[in-house]
């Protein structure tokens, strides 16, 4: 009963969306803000990648929200899976010599590609998100393969994810105070392609991918260890 | 076009095992595929035949042939915002087996209100 | 033109046997198949932005959190039968 009814909404909404979609041409350009953005961003900004001055610059805001989105599933999943009394933990099974020797070779290499990709955010495709969620993949390497390492400094995660956010705002704070509205872009822009240029672009991105690397390792190490 | 029917596709698939599926894990899969597809779709609106990515790596490219970037940057807040509440979902999965016992939804129906 | 219309095949084709799956773990590592054929359609969409974040997002964090939460549940048949 359940799924003759189910399919008979999805058919209607089938119907629906294939009679909307015919009226969009494909392949043709749709709007005129895409102009703007694309003549004006280098001169605005001073970044050479647009997707990023959009992300940062010209919608900062939105990003601060996604950031506080992200913190608050993380402090969520804690609150939700805490225990009051501790089973104690019993030892896992010891991993062998070639994959605890390839995994302490690949994680210095892994930190190196993820701090690499969200500091040139601002010049190659990329960015801080992309960044964080590399360094989290490097610590979950250790987590599973590298037995003798007694697990994340819980404390040392705590404080880089609260430094990483309060970096994003105090930038923010400092832009109402010299130009007078919140995220305002007051370094000086430089010329483009060089590493040092953007204004606030790089700043900002180094303290995102610092937070959302420290959050994600947070969540896997608490979803990991309890029993 | 072909891009339409592929995201169209993923979103009625997604549709489908959420609202049939009755092991609360197999409904977060759904939950899943219905957002990669609606990523798609949100990415394909912005496409220009023959276009390049809008990124300035030299000087000499062409800035009229080039792929629309908002849809990309709504995009990209999205993904993280799909992970973070995937996240969120799981650990009350996890807590509702502890507490019951069964991941069968049919089962799981002890409101006392 | 012709590698497109493969690779829609295939992540259909994957997405319809996420759902049929009975063993769990066979179900999630389908889904991860789907977000990784997703992350190339972007790339030849020309947004490489987009297909770096759901490539190292979706295909490979999402999996590992499923994982670890299927562990926990200890449940890899979904063995009730079907009414």
């Amino acid at each position: 009963m359940r799924k003759i009814v189910s399919l008979i909404l999805l058919a209607i909404l089938l119907s629906g969306v294939i009679f909307c979609l015919t009226e969009i041409p494909f392949g043709r350009s749709l709007s005129k803000v895409r102009e703007y953005y694309i003549d004006n961003g280098i001169k605005d900004t001073g970044a050479t990648n647009i997707v990023t001055s959009v992300v940062v610059n010209y919608r900062g805001f939105d990003t601060l929200g996604e950031v506080t989105v992200l913190f608050l599933a993380a402090i969520g999943l804690s609150a939700v899976l805490h225990q009051e009394e501790k089973k104690p933990k019993k030892e896992g099974r010891k991993s062998s010599l070639i994959l605890y020797t390839g995994c302490r070779f690949l994680f210095p290499l892994t930190m190196l590609f993820g701090a690499y990709i969200f500091i040139h955010g601002h010049l190659t495709p990329g960015g801080g998100f992309q960044g964080g969620a590399i360094i989290a993949s490097g610590f979950l390497l250790t987590m599973l393969g590298c037995w003798k390492w007694r697990g994340i400094n819980k404390s040392a995660a705590k404080i880089t994810e609260s430094i990483g956010g309060l970096v994003f705002v105090v930038i923010g704070l400092l832009g109402l105070l010299y130009s007078g509205y919140f995220l305002a872009n007051y370094l000086p822009k430089g010329l483009p392609n060089e590493l040092f240029s953007a204004g606030i672009i790089p700043i900002i991105y180094v303290a995102i991918g610092f937070k959302v690397g420290a959050e994600l390792t947070g969540v896997l190490d608490r979803l990991i260890e309890e029993p | 076009m072909i891009y339409y029917i592929g995201a169209i596709g993923l979103i009625i698939i997604g549709l489908y095992i959420v609202l049939t599926k009755r092991n609360l894990i197999k409904v977060i899969i759904g939950l899943d595929i219905f957002e990669t597809g609606i990523f798609i779709l949100l990415v394909c609106t912005g496409y220009i035949k023959g276009g390049t990515a809008p990124i300035f790596s030299k000087d000499k490219l062409n800035p009229s042939l080039m792929v629309d970037p908002i849809p990309q940057a709504l995009v990209l807040t999205a993904i993280v915002i799909g992970v973070a509440t995937l996240a969120l979902a799981l650990s009350l999965v996890i807590r509702l087996y502890r507490h019951y016992g069964t991941l069968d939804v049919r089962k799981i129906k002890e409101l006392k209100w | 033109m012709i590698l497109e219309i493969i690779l829609v095949l295939v992540m259909l084709v994957a997405a319809v046997s996420a759902g049929t799956f009975k063993n769990l773990l066979n179900a999630v590592i389908a889904a991860g198949f789907v977000s990784f054929i997703a992350a190339i359609l972007f790339f030849l969409l020309n947004a490489p932005d987009v297909a770096m974040a759901e490539a190292s997002i979706g295909a490979a964090l999402t999996v590992a959190i499923f994982v670890i939460a299927l562990k926990k549940t200890k449940r890899h048949e979904d063995d009730e039968k079907n009414s």
